[in-house]
């Protein structure tokens, strides 16, 4: 083989980048749910929170087309049948209204940063 | 095989220019606004400049961009929904040296949610679109920030965030979401509030000085007052189509 | 053929390296850009468009200019052009990738771009501007690769390139066109409500252009010993002459139709431009030695003896070119938007982050340039010794 050191030196290279997710964290504690902090006044979301964590975000995402786009504000939940207004602020913040024991412990500890809040004014004095 | 590459190749490409016939209909069948409806509702503003005193002004500027989250910019890069004007700038080719004090009477201005607007029709995104009941909208998730909007406005109604606007915001409206920086925004004819039946919150200030109601329906408040008195709209020798009304 | 650009003298290195420190500088400015806004900028709520966007207004017609060779060389088998052919082309593609960076650099939420594919607009003239600028990279892209490896391999192209080769013609001509529709259909902005704006775009194109590939050819022959051969320089400042005559006449019939007609609306952009507007009037020098260096330019290319001398064709086309530039790429977007519409006076400069951000873009598309040249002048030499 031509080069055989640098190759052989380049492929252990790659493969320890390939496989970085897989051993960096050898020895640390396994994922755990972060503990959120549920609301007080309130039993039932819009869906079933099961749904939720799998789907709010395609839920947001289909609600502010439907809302600003072509002015369907109403949704209908199809666990209570329910008629509640489509919006991040006056409907999910409303209930879930402390954005750092709630939204964010799951955001952070999973690296996702959503641009919600750049322009929806998080409730508890968030910026 | 010979030549197998090649059909393959060949093939491959027929399939996707088959494939990109029903996406590609549906994208020539989307227009680009212009077109109001005849039937349905077509909001509409008529400011009676006779009634609209520096003071009103002042709170239909005040109560629109404190209750939108307006930031309050004091530079060039500045942000404006409604703000005052003088009767020259808003109507140049109205104005003549004989009207001396006139000529500078302060009146308001905002978007004029043209029939025809080309804002809507310059808007590469569709993030300004014009809905059915007339209203100009401004998509401010999809809005890419290129201001070919603002280009295109022939009034100066679109303002772009240059700077974040959190950053000179004094206090803000939870109800109401502040934009980003890098988004054009403009008066939307308070659509939040006509969704819970209320009036614009301009017109709600103004003391009478500015009506809001269905250009559609002629049996509408707006309607008898444009019926009844001179108005003109800003440059309407462009095509555009304004919305609002000035009576003079 | 990539390897070409990778063997060079200590010269050839040394100006990437330069290159890279520039668009060095120009990354830190535009990093600046994406954490403050374009609030860095010169612009405002009343000129809304600046040096980007004018940068890439002009490199476009810059761009066009590739179809000047094929032209002659291709519709009516004027040899002579063959050699520098490639140099148009390559250059295309350089000037095609650096208007689609300005055009990034200008917007708001770039992180949003690809909305303008995901929700397409073909109301919108800013939507075809993506899709000929992008075809017209891939067409010149394909075209001077295709044609380049033949040259390498010492035969004929393949039968299938003469199809893009003869679509470039119509779509060098469709992307400035396009470009300037983007100004000529907005009903507020007087000095470019008018029907003439893409023939003016098109012809200070067609000068500029080949101004630019006259200027690069002799830094080729300069630092590569490259030979385009006889003539075919003088021929091009023809068409640099030629081309500029019509944008200066353009420009005159639009003086004409303004003052003649004595409208305030279209008036008031001239004024601005050239004698100011109520005492303001940044860009009235810069719009005088516009006009100046062109008529110069003309001037000096309308004789042949000049046109065949190094000297007299490289000081032309470098007038010709900065005075088409000042003219495009300073006094359409200040001439657009001042005055506003409500008669308002905000004047344009651009600020030095923004020009921090634009050293950087130019740099990194005369890398690229850089590279592509050296490429096709390496394969020519190639075939030359062998």
């Amino acid at each position: 083989m031509y080069d055989k050191g640098k190759v052989l030196a380049g492929l252990a290279v790659f493969v320890g980048l390939m496989t970085f997710p897989f051993w960096f964290n050898i020895g640390t504690a396994a994922y755990e749910r972060p503990k959120l902090l549920l609301p007080k006044d309130s039993k039932e979301c819009v869906e079933s929170a099961e749904w939720m964590r799998a789907e709010h975000m395609q839920l947001l995402n289909d609600w502010r087309d439907e809302v600003v786009r072509d002015g369907d504000h109403d949704h209908v939940s199809s666990v209570t049948g329910k008629t509640y207004m489509k919006s991040l602020t006056k409907t999910c913040m409303k209930c879930h209204d402390n954005k750092e024991q709630f939204c964010d412990k799951c955001h952070t500890s999973l690296s996702v940063s959503p641009y919600c809040w750049d322009c929806h004014v998080a409730p508890k004095g968030d910026k | 095989m010979k030549n197998s590459r090649r059909t393959f190749l060949k093939i491959a490409g027929l399939a996707a220019l088959g494939w990109g016939v029903r996406p590609a209909g549906n994208l020539f069948a989307s227009s680009g606004g212009g077109h109001g409806s005849a039937s349905g509702v077509h909001w509409g503003m008529v400011i009676d400049t006779h009634k609209l005193t520096d003071a009103i002004i002042e709170k239909c500027v005040e109560i629109c961009h404190s209750i939108h989250n307006v930031p309050t910019i004091d530079s060039k890069q500045d942000i404006k929904w409604v703000w005052k004007a003088p009767f020259h700038s808003l109507f140049p080719t109205q104005d003549h040296k004989f009207l001396k004090d006139l000529s500078h009477h302060e009146t308001l201005s905002l978007c004029n949610h043209c029939e025809n607007p080309p804002c809507v029709r310059v808007c590469p995104t569709k993030a300004t679109f014009q809905r059915e009941d007339g209203i100009v909208m401004m998509d401010f998730h999809r809005c890419i920030g290129c201001r070919y909007c603002m280009a295109a406005c022939p009034y100066g109604s679109r303002s772009f965030n240059y700077h974040d606007p959190r950053k000179f915001l004094k206090e803000t409206t939870p109800e109401f979401p502040t934009r980003a920086m890098g988004v054009v925004e403009k008066c939307e004819f308070c659509a939040e509030r006509l969704a819970e039946g209320k009036l614009p919150a301009c017109v709600e200030v103004s003391e009478g000085a500015l009506l809001f109601g269905d250009l559609n329906d002629s049996h509408s408040e707006v309607r008898k007052l444009l019926g009844e008195r001179y108005s003109i709209r800003r440059n309407p020798g462009l095509g555009t189509e304004p919305s609002v009304y000035y009576l003079i | 053929m990539l390897e070409k650009a990778l063997e060079g003298n200590k010269v050839y290195w040394g100006w990437l390296g330069f290159l890279l420190v520039l668009m060095g500088v120009g990354g830190a400015c535009y990093w600046v850009q994406l954490h403050e806004g374009l609030s860095i900028t010169g612009m405002s709520r009343d000129v809304s468009w600046g040096f980007y966007i004018a940068q890439f207004t002009f490199l476009v017609g810059v761009a066009a200019s590739a179809v000047m060779l094929v032209i002659p060389k291709y519709l009516h088998h004027y040899e002579k052009f063959g050699k520098i052919l490639i140099l148009g082309e390559f250059n295309a593609v350089a000037m095609v990738i650096l208007c689609l960076l300005f055009i990034v650099a200008d917007l708001g939420s770039p992180q949003r771009l690809m909305n303008v594919i995901l929700h397409p607009t073909p109301n919108s003239v800013l939507f075809w501007d993506m899709v000929v600028l992008n075809g017209y990279l891939v067409i010149n892209l394909l075209v001077g690769w295709v044609t380049l490896q033949a040259e390498r391999n010492q035969i004929a192209p393949p039968n299938w390139i003469k199809f893009f080769i003869y679509l470039s013609i119509p779509w060098a001509v469709s992307i400035h066109t396009v470009t300037a529709f983007l100004y000529a259909g907005l009903p507020g902005r007087g000095y470019w409500l008018t029907a003439v704006l893409a023939a003016r775009f098109l012809a200070s194109a067609f000068a500029a252009g080949p101004a630019f590939l006259i200027l690069a050819t002799y830094v080729a022959k300069v630092f590569a010993n490259f030979d385009p051969g006889k003539g075919v320089l003088a021929t091009l400042g023809k068409t640099v002459v030629y081309a500029m005559s019509v944008n200066i006449f353009l420009f005159l019939c639009e003086v004409f139709t303004v003052y003649y007609s004595n409208i305030p609306s279209h008036k008031a952009h001239l004024d601005y431009l050239f004698f100011g507007y109520d005492g303001h009037g940044v860009l009235v020098p810069w719009m005088w030695s516009s006009m100046i260096m062109g008529l110069i330019g003309i001037g000096i290319l309308l004789f042949p003896k000049n046109r065949k001398r190094d000297n007299m064709l490289i000081i032309a086309s470098l007038l010709i070119f900065v005075g088409a530039w000042i003219d495009k790429g300073l006094g359409m977007i200040g001439g657009g938007f001042v005055p506003s519409p409500l008669h308002e006076i905000t004047e344009y400069v651009p600020t030095q982050l923004e020009l921090g951000v634009s050293l950087g873009i130019y740099a990194t598309g005369f890398l690229i340039l850089t590279v592509l040249y050296k490429i096709a002048i390496g394969v020519k030499r190639e075939v030359e010794i062998s």
